[in-house]
């Protein structure tokens, strides 16, 4: 018989969303973490503030997310002593993709959205499966949640073909309320119907002034 | 360091030499801040599968100064982080410097042991919970076996999970007096002692049902082509 290694895996579920704007970008997650059909606890935050222009949602096995969070973190704390600078945004991003792929055997089972502003101040999303491919893109969803909340994205924002010549922005138009409001509507959407998204929703703006964070509650059955 | 690599030399050569189920076990761990502290409950029961193989084992012990460990699930894993936290504790008191690990500390500590050993794929099989008092700041957090953590102002460990802290959800307050909260840990235990035991079957007995509403009298009414 083969070795049985599931145990070691636990999801906890979560969803988590983010969208960039020309100058903002939003980023979300919902505060529930359960297990099966039972919840360990309503007020559990799974944004993680990488930077000061680049902040981490994350779903999946708390183990590993809390895990990954403390390396990123630290790794970000060597990388202002050599440099003496924030990381932006696409290098996290990279370090990310490095970071889950050093585990391709043996992975974090977490499904991450880094959101932030790269050099430009633009609105910048990346997306990630658990074992570090990526891409940059205006919008996305990940986690459990996901499969009911991409569709609603793609209807409302329709983002560009990539195979577009020349390249178009990934970027929304729409304005930083607007797109609150969105994130706000698709959560509460989702929490309908997935069992592992509720409670509460932690939104972080970031754009040129910092980083704002604001809270919304969510049906708690 | 010695045990340790003796043990990953068995490992090597066995290659399953490691805990693949719990033999004595305990079972749930019930805890809860109140108005000036932290309570922990758990009963003194060590169960060899079905059997109540020991009756006084003390499942939850002060750590430190500031700090009380409950656990359920293997009995001897424990134990063996029983050892862990006394060398860690006796270290730290070695300094002399007057600091002492607080809860959070000690949580910490254990959320990481639990995560590493799982990394190893040999696992202390236990859910454990941590409450504390360190100047004036209330504490408690839980750790699971494979290294899930997270704080709340209640938590209950395996069926605890599923039985008491709906209870607590629905009648826990931050100013409950230390008599209050034991009289609700004796009611959450209570029901997890009695469905932890064995069930009741009542008789057979028909539901209040009522077909009055409108939708049952005339069922298909407005259902084609509605829109």
């Amino acid at each position: 018989m083969a070795l049985r290694r599931d145990w070691v895996y636990e999801n906890n579920g979560g969803t988590c969303v983010a969208i960039a704007g020309t100058d903002y970008c939003v980023i979300a997650a919902d505060t529930r973490l359960s297990v099966g059909y039972s919840i360990y606890t309503r007020d559990y935050s799974k944004i993680c503030k990488l930077a000061d222009k680049c902040v981490m949602a994350s779903s999946g096995f708390q183990g590993d997310l809390k895990a990954l969070q403390k390396n990123l973190a630290a790794r970000h704390l060597i990388y202002q002593h050599q440099h003496n600078k924030q990381m932006s945004c696409p290098a996290m991003a990279q370090l990310l993709s490095n970071t889950l792929y050093y585990k391709r055997f043996f992975p974090y089972y977490t499904f991450n959205i880094l959101g932030g502003l790269d050099s430009d101040g633009k609105g910048c999303v990346y997306t990630y499966d658990a074992v570090g491919s990526y891409e940059r893109v205006g919008y996305s969803a990940q986690g459990t949640g996901a499969g009911l909340i991409i569709p609603v994205l793609d209807n409302q924002l329709k983002s560009p073909s990539p195979l577009l010549l020349p390249a178009k922005d990934a970027v929304t138009p729409l304005s930083e309320t607007e797109a609150v409001d969105l994130v706000k509507d698709v959560f509460a959407s989702a929490t309908e119907r997935d069992i592992y998204t509720g409670d509460k929703v932690e939104i972080m703006v970031i754009n040129a002034s910092g980083i704002r964070q604001e809270l919304m509650e969510l049906r708690k059955d | 360091m010695e045990m340790v690599a003796v043990k990953d030399s068995a490992i090597s050569e066995n290659g399953t030499e490691r805990t693949l189920y719990p033999y004595v076990t305990g079972t749930s761990v019930i805890g809860m801040k109140y108005k000036d502290g932290v309570i922990l409950a758990a009963d003194m029961g060590g169960s060899y599968g079905s059997t109540l193989r020991y009756k006084s084992v003390e499942r939850i012990k002060h750590i430190g100064k500031h700090s009380l460990l409950g656990a359920s699930g293997e009995i001897s894993d424990f134990q063996e982080i029983l050892r862990y936290l006394d060398e860690l504790i006796l270290y730290d008191n070695m300094w002399d410097d007057g600091n002492s690990l607080g809860p959070k500390e000690i949580h910490n500590y254990l959320t990481r042991v639990m995560y590493n050993r799982r990394n190893k794929f040999n696992p202390l099989w236990n859910s454990l919970v941590l409450g504390g008092v360190k100047n004036g700041q209330k504490y408690l957090g839980m750790v699971g076996m494979i290294g899930t953590h997270f704080e709340d102002n209640h938590v209950a460990t395996g069926f605890g999970n599923h039985l008491a802290r709906p209870i607590l959800r629905a009648e826990w307050r931050e100013d409950l007096s230390f008599e209050e909260a034991v009289k609700l840990l004796e009611k959450c235990l209570l029901i997890a002692k009695i469905t932890e035991e064995g069930v009741t079957i009542s008789q057979p007995y028909a539901l209040k049902t009522y077909w009055g509403f409108s939708a049952f009298q005339n069922p298909s009414k407005g259902a084609e082509g509605s829109w």
